[in-house]
C-alpha cells in the first residue's frame, strides 16, 4: 500500500511539474513580446527594454522559469501588471467567490442527481426512468452561461426578485453573499447534475440485484429502505468518482458564468488578465486551475484505491 | 439496419442532427435575409414582428444570423473533431503497437493535457495569436486527443489479445499490418460513436469560447457572440438570448442522442 502512495505521489509530483513547465512554455514561446503587448504601439525603446527587465524578459527562458517556479514555491507568484498588487494576494480574495460558488454548485447537482437517478432506477423502463432520462439529456446538453441568462431574465430582470449579477462581498453579510451566488450556482449545477444523474441511475440499477441487497430484502426491509441504506451507499462511488473527473467542467463552466454574472471570481480574473494582457496573472490563474485538476485526480484515484481492495491487489 | 427503426433515442438524434447540418449546409446558399446586413430602424424587433425570429440591436435579421451560425459552430467543431481525434486515434494504436514506456509517456501526457480546460488553452493561445477559428480549433482539438488516445488504446489492447491477431502474429504478420487489418478495422465502431459524441461537446466549448469573444471575430454570426450580444438587451429583448441557447441546445442533444444510439446499435454483444 505504501509503495503505492509514494509511487502516485512522485508521479503527481512529476505532473505537476510537467504541466507548469508546459504552461510556462507556451506562454514563452509564443509570438509577441508580453512587454510589447503590454505597452503598446506608441512605446518608446527605452520604456520598453526598462518594462523588459522589470519582467525579467531579459533573461534567458530557462532562467526565467526557475525564477517563476522558485517563486511559486515560496508562495510569491509575481506582480500583476495591470492591479500593481501581488498575484497571490489576488488569487486568494478571487477564490473567496469561486469556491462557495463551486460547492454550492457541487451540493446542488448531488442533492438533484442521487434522489433522481435512485427513484429513476427503481422504476426501470417505466415514465419516470424516461422523464429522468431526459432531463439528464437535456442537463448536458444546454450550455451553463445560458442557463445564467435564462436565470436571469427568470428571476432578475422580470421579477427582480434576485440580483442579476456582481458580488457585494462577505462583509456585507452571509446572506446577502449566498443571494449573490445561489443563481450562478444552479446554473453551474444543472450540466452536472445532468451527468450525475446518469451515472447514479446506472450504478443503483448494477447493485439492485447484487445478493447483499436482496439479504436485506430478505430481512424484511421495505424496498425503499434496502435501496437508500444498502444500494445507495455502494452506488456513491462512480458518482463521487463522476464529480472528480468532471471538476474540468465545473472550471470551464465556473469561467463563463462568472463572467455572465459578473462575478469577482478566479474566471472572471482569468478573463479580464486576457483582455488586459496580463501575462504574469493568466500563467499563474491557469497553473493554480491545472493543478488543481490535477489535484482532484489524485484524489479521486486514492479514494479508489482506499474503497476497493481489489485494486490495491492489482497494483502491486 | 431494421433495428435502427425500434430505437427512438438514434432515430430522435438522427433527425435532429441531420436537420443541424442541413440548416448547415443551406445557410450556405440561402438565408431569408443576408445575416451580416444592418438595418437600424427594425432594430430589436420581436419574433414575427420582422422576420421569423425578430431581430437583433443592429436590425440584423436572427433567423438568418442563426442558420450561418450552424454553419460556423459546426464547421469549426467537425475541424477541431476531426483534429483532435486523427491525432487521438494514431497515438493510441501505436502506443498499443509498441506499449512499453512509450505508453507511460503518452498516458501522462494525457493526463496533463486533460489537466488544462480547453477554455483555459483558448486564453492562453488567443493572448498571443490573437482570437478567432484557428485558436477555438486547436483547444478544442488538444482537449480532444487525449479523449481518442485513451479508447482507441483500451479498445486496441483487448483486439491485441484476440486468437485470431495472436494467429495473424503467428503467421508473420507485421504489427502495422496487423494494427491496419485487424485492429483499426475492429475498433471503428466505438471510435464512430465517441466522435458524433465529441462533436457535441465540442459545439458546447466553441459557444463558450465564442460567448467570450475568443472564437470566430465578428461579423461573422456565432451562436456564443449572439448570447454575448443579447446580455445587454435580457429586459427589453428577452428573446435574443432564448433563441442561440436553444439552437445550441438542440445541436448537442441531438448529437449525443445519435451517439448514444449508434452504440447501442453498433454494439455486437447486444442483438436481442
Amino acid at each position: 500500500m505504501i509503495s503505492i502512495l509514494v509511487r502516485r505521489i512522485l508521479s503527481l509530483v512529476v505532473t505537476l511539474f510537467v504541466v507548469s513547465l508546459l504552461i510556462f512554455t507556451v506562454m514563452g514561446l509564443l509570438p509577441g513580446d508580453p512587454a510589447a503587448i503590454m505597452l503598446g504601439t506608441s512605446a518608446s525603446p527605452e520604456t520598453l527594454a526598462a518594462l523588459q527587465k522589470q519582467l525579467g524578459l531579459d533573461q534567458p527562458l530557462p532562467v526565467r522559469y526557475l525564477a517563476w517556479l522558485a517563486g511559486v514555491f515560496r508562495g510569491d507568484l509575481g506582480q500583476s501588471y495591470t492591479y500593481g498588487v501581488p498575484v497571490a494576494g489576488l488569487i486568494a480574495e478571487r477564490l473567496a467567490v469561486t469556491i462557495p460558488l463551486a460547492l454550492i454548485a457541487i451540493v446542488i447537482s448531488v442533492l438533484v442527481a442521487v434522489p433522481l437517478g435512485v427513484q429513476a432506477a427503481r422504476s426501470h423502463n417505466r415514465a419516470f426512468d424516461f422523464v429522468a432520462g431526459l432531463f439528464s439529456y437535456i442537463g448536458i446538453a444546454v450550455p451553463a452561461f445560458w442557463v445564467g441568462l435564462l436565470l436571469i431574465i427568470l428571476f432578475s430582470t422580470v421579477p427582480g426578485w434576485m440580483p442579476a449579477g456582481g458580488f457585494p462581498g462577505w462583509d456585507a453579510g452571509l446572506f446577502a453573499g449566498l443571494k449573490a451566488l445561489v443563481l450562478p450556482a444552479v446554473a453551474l449545477a444543472l450540466p452536472q447534475a445532468g451527468v450525475l444523474t446518469r451515472v447514479a441511475r446506472a450504478a443503483v440499477l448494477e447493485v439492485m440485484n447484487e445478493d447483499f441487497v436482496r439479504t436485506a430484502r430478505a430481512k424484511g426491509l421495505s424496498d425503499g429502505t434496502a435501496i437508500w441504506r444498502h444500494a445507495v451507499p455502494n452506488a456513491l462511488v462512480p458518482v463521487v468518482t463522476m464529480l472528480g473527473l468532471q471538476f474540468t467542467f465545473l472550471i470551464a463552466g465556473a469561467v463563463l458564468v462568472e463572467n455572465v454574472f459578473n462575478l469577482p471570481g478566479l474566471g472572471r480574473l482569468a478573463y479580464q488578465a486576457l483582455s488586459q494582457r496580463d501575462i504574469v496573472v493568466m500563467q499563474d490563474v491557469v497553473l493554480f486551475f491545472s493543478g488543481l485538476v490535477i489535484l482532484m485526480n489524485f484524489v479521486v484515484d486514492l479514494a479508489y484505491l482506499a474503497i476497493d481492495p481489489r485494486l490495491r491487489a492489482g497494483a502491486q | 439496419m431494421r433495428k435502427a427503426f425500434h430505437r427512438p433515442v438514434f432515430l430522435i438524434g438522427l433527425f435532429i442532427s441531420l436537420a443541424l447540418f442541413s440548416v448547415a449546409l443551406l445557410s450556405l446558399v440561402w438565408t431569408p435575409f443576408p445575416p451580416t446586413k444592418m438595418n437600424i430602424v427594425q432594430k430589436l424587433k420581436a419574433p414575427l414582428e420582422f422576420g421569423l425570429l425578430g431581430t437583433d440591436q443592429f436590425g440584423r435579421d436572427v433567423a438568418s444570423a442563426l442558420m450561418v451560425g450552424a454553419w460556423n459552430s459546426l464547421s469549426t467543431s467537425i475541424l477541431a473533431v476531426a483534429l483532435g481525434a486523427s491525432i487521438g486515434t494514431m497515438a493510441g494504436v501505436i502506443v498499443a503497437m509498441r506499449r512499453g514506456w512509450l505508453e507511460l509517456i503518452v498516458m501522462r501526457g494525457c493526463d496533463i493535457i486533460f489537466a488544462v480546460p480547453p477554455i483555459l488553452s483558448a486564453m492562453m493561445l488567443g493572448a498571443f495569436i490573437g482570437s478567432g477559428r484557428f485558436t477555438a480549433i486547436v483547444a478544442i482539438a488538444v482537449f480532444m486527443v487525449p479523449v481518442f488516445a485513451r479508447l482507441t488504446l483500451s479498445a486496441a489492447l483487448q483486439i491485441w489479445t484476440r486468437d485470431y491477431v495472436a494467429a495473424a502474429v503467428g503467421m508473420g504478420r507485421s504489427k502495422a499490418t496487423i494494427t491496419r487489418v485487424h485492429v483499426l478495422p475492429n475498433i471503428s465502431n466505438q471510435i464512430i460513436v465517441q466522435v458524433t459524441i465529441q462533436l457535441g461537446l465540442a459545439i458546447l466549448t466553441e459557444a463558450g469560447l465564442s460567448f467570450l469573444g475568443l472564437g470566430m471575430p465578428p461579423p461573422a454570426p456565432t451562436w456564443g457572440r449572439m448570447l454575448a450580444d443579447s446580455q445587454t438587451f435580457l429586459g427589453q429583448a428577452p428573446w435574443l438570448a432564448l433563441m442561440p441557447g436553444l439552437a445550441i441546445a438542440l445541436a448537442v442533444l441531438g448529437l449525443n442522442m445519435l451517439g448514444d444510439g449508434l452504440r447501442d446499435l453498433l454494439d455486437p454483444r447486444d442483438d436481442s
